[in-house]
């Protein structure tokens, strides 16, 4: 079972369809005990990151996904969700994140360069390119080197290091997935990615 | 680099898709779900659904087909038509929609659009205009293109964009049905200015006026159409085959 999980941040409709399409038992919920129960974590999120970040504590939920992965059960944040794995965010201030990933959450606006009228958001499918000579993430074992998903965000994480798993380019190469151990996080939407992002959202159930 | 979209609208009524001709008959086409998976496995990038009922029931009966389309295809969905409050945002993003447009619902109440900015974040918001050009200017029109607001078409645009809305839809009313080409005129004055995507609709009747309209127009965002791709006349396949030989970059 995957607990999906619900801290009154954004639309989990979609993402609960995706997983009972491809035949996962997801639950949607804030509760602590159960979230514990689930073998595996997804952290959704969309919006403002101070907003996010706020409502994940005032749950008191982000105590226990930290401690759950901490113990080794696989995690994955989407968008804002996968924001939130990074030590700290600039949007709109200095915000802290769960720390659990290297990284730090930017404006896109500071990473492209100008004058090209790249539009932010940076909205819209976009190809994901995976780092060279690495072995590809598991999260990726269904998915091709140019596949394309579909990215919705003005902010991006950076000083990954290590962690980053998978680049898209937009101008510059921005972090489209990080990772670290049993945590993962992506920056696109596989729940609204077709069936490449459904092939992810497997890829995460069989890990 | 970020793909063009390829956009097939589908206005659906009492369950049904219907495809307005210059906006006056409208005619059943087929079953809105079956329709938008058949649009998914072709390679669409994105769709819209747009509510033409007038009814609580026909209300009803729209957020049902929503919810079985974003529970069988996974793809950005965009949902239109009698949005005039915030409250009507959550009634359809509650049932799978992504994205939410407003268009007679922003004319009657600017305010709404900053204030589901504010709520659902700019990303959600999608201002759709229906746009007529009358003695040399262009026009906002309501009422399926039959009544002019008086209102300037490209500084309504703009305070829509300062106002929060994170996406364009501009559909002439000139081009509208007549299967004649994009209107390329008015979308090159709406990207002049235009800092969020611009998507054009009205006017789609073969490949080529999509490869005219991506290619002539690099800031053009996505296009949309309806009849053209309910009909069967242009394959999406097809069209993003021929718009990749010609050098715009889509979604293969």
């Amino acid at each position: 079972m995957i607990a999906i999980v619900d801290y009154k941040c954004g639309n989990l409709f979609s993402l609960s369809r995706s997983l009972s399409f491809i035949g996962a038992e997801a639950v949607v919920t804030g509760d602590a005990e159960l979230i514990r129960k689930c073998d595996k974590i997804i952290l959704p999120g969309v919006g403002a990151f101070e907003a996010a970040a706020g409502k994940l504590k005032e749950s008191g939920l982000d105590g226990v996904v930290c401690a759950e992965a901490a113990r080794g059960k696989p995690l994955l944040g989407i968008c804002l969700g996968m924001q939130l794995l990074c030590r700290v965010s600039y949007e709109f201030g200095t915000h802290k994140g769960l720390d659990l990933i290297p990284g730090e959450i930017v404006d896109i606006g500071g990473l492209i360069p100008p004058g090209r009228g790249l539009k932010i958001p940076h909205m819209g499918w976009n190809r994901l390119s995976f780092p060279a000579g690495r072995e590809k993430s598991a999260l990726f074992k269904y998915t091709p080197e140019g596949s394309y998903v579909y990215f919705v965000h003005s902010f991006a994480a950076a000083s990954c290091g290590e962690a980053v798993i998978a680049t898209t380019e937009y101008g510059a190469e921005l972090t489209a997935a990080i990772a670290g151990g049993n945590v993962y996080g992506v920056q696109f939407h596989p729940e609204k990615s077709g069936t490449v992002g459904l092939g992810i959202l497997r890829a995460f159930c069989e890990l | 680099m970020i793909t063009k979209r390829i956009i097939p609208c589908l206005d659906v009524k009492d369950g049904m898709v219907v495809k307005g001709v210059n906006f006056k008959k409208l005619r059943d086409i087929a079953s809105p779900v079956e329709l938008a998976c058949h649009y998914n496995d072709s390679g669409a990038d994105e769709l819209v659904f747009y509510d033409v009922a007038a009814s609580v029931a026909g209300r009803k009966i729209f957020t049902d087909i929503l919810s079985e389309t974003a529970s069988r295809v996974f793809i950005p969905l965009t949902v239109g038509g009698g949005i005039n409050s915030p409250d009507d945002f959550e009634r359809v993003l509650k049932c799978g929609a992504d994205k939410v447009s407003v268009n007679t619902g922003a004319i009657k109440n600017p305010g709404l659009i900053a204030e589901a900015a504010r709520i659902f974040g700019s990303q959600c918001v999608v201002l759709s205009v229906d746009v007529k050009l009358e003695g040399g200017r262009y026009y906002i029109f309501t009422a399926a293109g039959h009544v002019n607001t008086g209102l300037d078409a490209l500084d309504y645009l703009k305070r829509g964009i300062d106002l929060g809305a994170g996406e364009l839809v501009i559909n002439s009313i000139d081009a509208d049905g007549v299967k004649n080409g994009f209107d390329l005129p008015l979308l090159e004055k709406v990207c002049e200015f235009s800092t969020v995507p611009v998507i054009a609709s009205g006017g789609a009747g073969s490949v080529r006026h999509f490869v005219d309209l991506l290619t002539g127009l690099p800031k053009v965002d996505a296009a949309l159409a309806a009849s053209v791709f309910h009909f069967g006349e242009i394959s999406i396949g097809a069209l993003k085959s021929e718009l990749r030989a010609n050098g715009v970059e889509v979604r293969l």
